[in-house]
């Protein structure tokens, strides 16, 4: 494989989340019965017109500003016209020649390595109806609450390298449309879609080889799998001295494989042509200012302001801002303690650890920014172990509730009472005289038994400072 | 005498007399239409229930002495390409004869608000497509002035019924001459308006670019009444101008002294036939006995208007009736078992000849490869056209010539060779391609057949086109001339 | 240009109609006379004259992100040719 270099474009829809379609008052709502959010108009009735929604186009050019497009000065719309079940009018409206946004760019981070990849164009359209295919594949139902969802389709050149890259800049593109807040960005409900362009050439080779459409990878560990799927098929045929069949393949999950989607396919020609129901947009410089000036901080921006303010290495930063909501977390535990550097780290370790482990997102477990930032004050003040802090971590993830209460509730104060302690300390000397023996033989290691039935006895409670300290006295005395 | 020989401002006062009732009115076009449409076939869908119930509710109105609308009362016929709720709306195809629609189009919701009575729903070329009503799916509409003769078309039901004497007043669509044309041929008043005058949201789109709807009305009166009460913005329409509307009765002065005429050359020249131009020459005459001047002038790339006309027109057809694939409504023929054949049969068995020819001329003229060659080089020469006129209104009030180069033509007599029958719209797709408004007005007979007179006005100056058109049939009578049935 | 029959059952394929041969070959004719006929426009020089799009002079025409009511399913369906689970039921694409 090494011989080949792999070229890797994507395509990245992602759904805009305006309260109403693009074209007319329909709610965008997610998971309604079928066919309830669909008027005249997104069913494609005869004698029906467009009238275009300003959230969507605002959102777009959000979106295209944040990947550093240039904003058009005239944008339009063209009809695409295909029939298909899922398009009620056969045609969709898109853009063709003058999109909203123009060669963009973001940065990529792979092992270390900043990489910048191009963006070709953003334009704006709608989406189409959903299809369910029953009676064993005879058949298809159609939905149409979809339709007329407003869409941004993302156009990346061909700059990624390897399926990692591919993953990287999908990540940073959800990223930025988080930060922007122009999208759900869920790949699992479909607000946001990926079909990629991939085609391998000899190292060195200047033209592209030929290249497969890589469609149906409905997450990002589909996009990484089907694109490590297709790089290594595509080398398999190169290195039998075949030649790649440029189509359109499917990512098959459950089979882990590609598949080719020909037959499924005509020869297409989209006829795109101004649509005459719809009028030119002229987008001026303070209709673009206006849009600039809502652009919150985006990913790279936080990234270096969370090393240089907060000390955070490269890598904790890099992760805190790969999603706006974890982003925010950190930031909204920052506001109940100082210690920032504790923070990251309980978010890297227990938080993530406890996500990735479960599959989850932030949004699923109920834990504030506030129970993180007081429960490392709680840490800090002595009122808790670091230990007892892994169970009142716990419990804040499945409850929600405040540390403080947590802590009280469930009698989890640190006990610093030197007395009390030395009782504790006394009994377990007294009933282990085998421990204490072995202690005074210089059996140093009989001195971390003891602790530990100290702690036990004291339901994890005790000081651990005090308990060495005591134990020291009372064994030496 | 009919009733319909009234002029609205009559009917009205008799209204508010109680001489006469919404109730005798309605009935007295659903008699008409009893008695003559079997001859005409100006209609394909009677609201007789409908009608009669609204009929009841205005006289209850009258009764009460509530306000009353601009139409209070008046029977309306509408073209089938017009959605009306729960009324049956075919376009003329076979492909719709079941299809009932689920909205009003913003001109229905208008003429109710106006009280208009809907009597019915009108013949025309399917879809729209057509100069001679010929292409109906249901069969063509005679020409009540001669039954073996064309109406015109596509608004061929539109300006029959009101020849006719069914209705007192129709809506058409015009998208290359498509109201005028058929007044033309009819001997009735035709209005295109100004393309964003009135919605077209509920018109089903031909050419979404040219479409516009239309008043056909007996006299040019009744005419300005219709527009008052159909023209205006509509948010649903993002073509829509946002235009202040101006009152239109109230420029029927009568007065065109020192108006200025401007009489495109080739507007009267070779391919008019002579007896509609000494017609036309003779209207002007009485046009300058009121005061007016003329001059001739050129709008020199008319020889482009048609061929412009049918790239643009079909390409936007052949991308607007894509919809109609047998999936949501319409006709589904039998599929054979998979999609692409449910796709073929059904627009096969539902488009007729000539729907067909243009859905194909538009798909080829945008296919890859060729947009530029076609639609894109018709665009430009759409600016070029919209250039002479904007030239010729500098210098002239209105622009005047006949609105189609023959009078009606016998039924079959065309229909084979479809672009001899696209030459016939050469006088009115240039104003359909400029957007801007034109009237036709009967100006007199050849060989017993009406004439039209065409005026075309400046972008939203309908005023001084009905001004004129009014001030010409004050002292002419060929509007008064009514067919024998 | 002039356009064979082989073109004209492409672009039937394209508008998903079907043609009789029949049919075809009267189209072939017909569309050959009509592109023909639009030849003429090739005698202007259009290099320097911008493309109508829309004869209005307006732009912007938009609305709020306001939502309105949907039809009822039983609406939405009332024309469907087949319907099936409050969905319109089509074939399958076959290949």
């Amino acid at each position: 494989m090494a011989k080949y270099e792999t070229v890797i474009g994507l395509e990245v829809h992602v759904e805009l989340h305006t309260k109403s379609k693009i074209f007319c008052g329909c709610s965008t709502e997610f998971g309604a019965p079928p066919n309830t959010h669909t008027c005249p108009v997104c069913l494609g009735h005869p004698g029906v017109l467009p009238v275009l929604n300003r959230q969507a186009v605002e959102y777009a050019m959000k979106a295209a500003m944040a990947l550093n497009c240039t904003i058009g000065d005239v944008s339009k719309f063209d009809r695409k016209n295909y029939f298909y079940p899922d398009s009620p009018k056969a045609y969709q409206i898109s853009q063709y020649d003058q999109p909203i946004g123009l060669n963009g760019w973001i940065d990529i981070e792979v092992d270390g390595e900043t990489k910048r990849i191009g963006i070709t164009r953003l334009h704006l359209e709608e989406d189409a109806g959903k299809l369910t295919h029953v009676d064993g594949g005879f058949a298809s139902l159609v939905d149409f609450n979809r339709v007329g969802t407003p869409l941004i389709e993302i156009v990346s050149e061909p700059d990624l390298r390897s399926p990692e890259e591919a993953r990287a800049y999908l990540e940073k593109i959800r990223a930025i449309m988080q930060y922007c807040d122009v999208s759900d960005v869920k790949m699992e409900e479909g607000s946001m879609r990926c079909d990629a362009n991939i085609s391998l050439r000899p190292e060195g080779q200047a033209e592209f080889g030929i290249r497969a459409e890589l469609k149906n990878m409905n997450s990002f560990r589909g996009v990484l799998r089907g694109l490590e799927y297709e790089q290594f098929r595509q080398g398999e045929i190169l290195d039998d001295g075949g030649v790649v069949v440029q189509e359109t393949r499917r990512w098959d999950e459950a089979q882990g494989k590609t598949l080719s989607m020909r037959g499924k396919e005509e020869a297409h020609d989209y006829r795109y042509f101004p649509d005459p129901d719809l009028i030119v947009l002229h987008i001026d410089d303070a209709w673009k200012e206006s849009i600039r000036a809502s652009i919150p901080e985006l990913p790279d921006a936080r990234k270096s302001r969370y090393s240089t303010e907060y000390g955070l290495t490269a890598y904790d930063a890099g992760v805190l801002t790969s999603s706006k909501p974890l982003a925010d977390f950190f930031e909204g535990s920052l506001a109940y303690t100082k210690d920032a550097k504790a923070v990251a780290n309980w978010m890297m370790g227990d938080l993530l650890g406890y996500l990735n482990s479960g599959g989850l997102e932030l949004s699923q477990v109920k834990i504030t920014p506030q129970g993180l930032g007081e429960m490392i004050g709680l840490i800090a003040g002595g009122t808790i172990s670091s230990k007892i802090a892994k169970t009142v971590f716990k419990e804040m993830l499945e409850s929600g509730k405040l540390p403080a209460a947590i802590v009280e509730e469930k009698g989890l104060v640190q006990i610093s009472d030197e007395g009390a302690i030395k009782q504790i300390v006394e009994a377990v000397v007294a009933a282990n005289p085998q421990s204490v023996e072995d202690y005074k033989a210089g059996k140093q290691k009989a001195i971390g038994f003891l602790v530990g039935q100290v702690m036990k006895e004291s339901k994890g409670k005790a000081n651990p400072g005090l308990v060495n300290t005591l134990l020291a006295e009372v064994l030496n005395s | 005498m009919s009733l319909f020989q009234y002029r609205l401002p009559e009917l009205h006062n008799m209204l508010h007399n109680k001489e006469i009732s919404v109730g005798e009115l309605t009935e007295e076009s659903l008699a008409a239409i009893a008695e003559r449409d079997g001859k005409v076939h100006a209609f394909l869908t009677l609201n007789e229930e409908g009608a009669r119930a609204s009929a009841r509710e205005l006289d209850d109105k009258l009764a009460s002495g509530a306000a009353r609308g601009l139409l209070f009362g008046l029977p309306a016929g509408i073209k089938d390409n017009i959605v009306t709720k729960g009324l049956r709306t075919t376009c003329a195809s076979q492909f719709l004869s079941n299809f009932q629609p689920i909205y009003d189009a913003t001109v229905v919701s208008k003429l109710r608000q106006a009280d208009a009575v809907t009597i019915g729903k009108l013949n025309m070329d399917e879809f729209a497509m057509g100069g001679s009503n010929e292409n109906s799916s249901f069969g063509p509409v005679r020409n009540p002035w001669d039954l073996e003769r064309v109406p015109g078309g596509s608004s061929g039901g539109s300006a029959a019924a009101v020849a006719a004497g069914e209705v007192l007043f129709a809506l058409g669509s015009d998208t290359g001459g498509s109201i005028r044309q058929p007044a033309s041929y009819c001997g009735v008043v035709g209005l295109k308006p100004t393309y964003g005058l009135v919605s077209r949201y509920g018109l089903v789109a031909f050419a979404s670019s040219l479409d516009q709807i239309g008043p056909i009305t007996r006299n040019v009166e009744d005419s300005a009444y219709v527009l008052q009460a159909i023209a205006g913005y509509d948010a649903q329409d993002s073509t829509s101008a946002k235009v202040d509307i101006p009152d239109y009765l109230s420029a029927l002065t009568g007065d065109i002294t020192g108006l200025r005429i401007a009489v495109p050359k080739e507007y009267i020249g070779e391919g008019v036939d002579a007896s509609v131009r000494d017609t036309v020459l003779s209207a002007l005459k009485v046009l300058e006995s009121l005061g007016a001047v003329w001059e001739e002038v050129s709008l020199p790339h008319t020889e482009y208007a048609v061929a412009t006309y049918y790239l643009l027109s079909s390409s936007e057809a052949s991308s607007n009736l894509a919809r109609f694939d047998g999936v949501r409504y319409g006709v589904r023929a039998d599929d054979g078992g998979g999609l692409l054949e449910l796709y073929h049969n059904s627009r096969s068995q539902g488009f007729g000849a000539e729907v067909k020819r243009r859905i194909m001329l538009g798909t080829y003229a945008l296919s890859s490869g060729y947009y530029d060659a076609y639609y894109l080089k018709a665009q430009k020469v759409r600016t070029l056209i919209k250039q002479d006129f904007d030239e010729v209104f500098q210098k002239y009030d209105v622009v005047i010539g006949p609105t189609a180069p023959t009078t009606a033509f016998k039924l079959g007599s065309q229909i084979e060779d479809p672009l001899t029958m696209y030459l016939n719209d050469i006088l009115t797709i240039p104003v359909s391609l400029a957007g801007i408004p034109a009237v036709s007005i009967p100006c007199g007979f050849a060989e017993g057949l009406p004439v039209g007179l065409q005026i075309i006005g400046k972008e939203f100056d309908e005023r001084t086109v009905l001004r004129v058109a009014h001030a010409f049939e004050q002292h002419t009578d060929h509007h008064k001339q009514l067919p024998q049935l | 240009m002039s356009i064979t029959v082989h073109d004209v059952q492409h672009v039937a394929k394209l508008a998903r109609l079907h043609l009789s041969p029949e049919e075809e070959a009267k189209l072939t004719e017909q569309m050959n006379a009509i592109l023909q006929y639009a030849e003429k426009l090739n005698e202007l020089d259009t290099e320097n004259v911008k493309p109508t799009t829309h004869v209005l002079q307006v732009s912007n025409v938009m609305r709020d992100d306001v939502v309105k009511e949907s039809l009822s399913q039983e609406e939405a369906l009332l024309n469907a040719p087949e319907d099936e689970d409050g969905h319109f039921k089509v074939p399958a694409v076959l290949e």
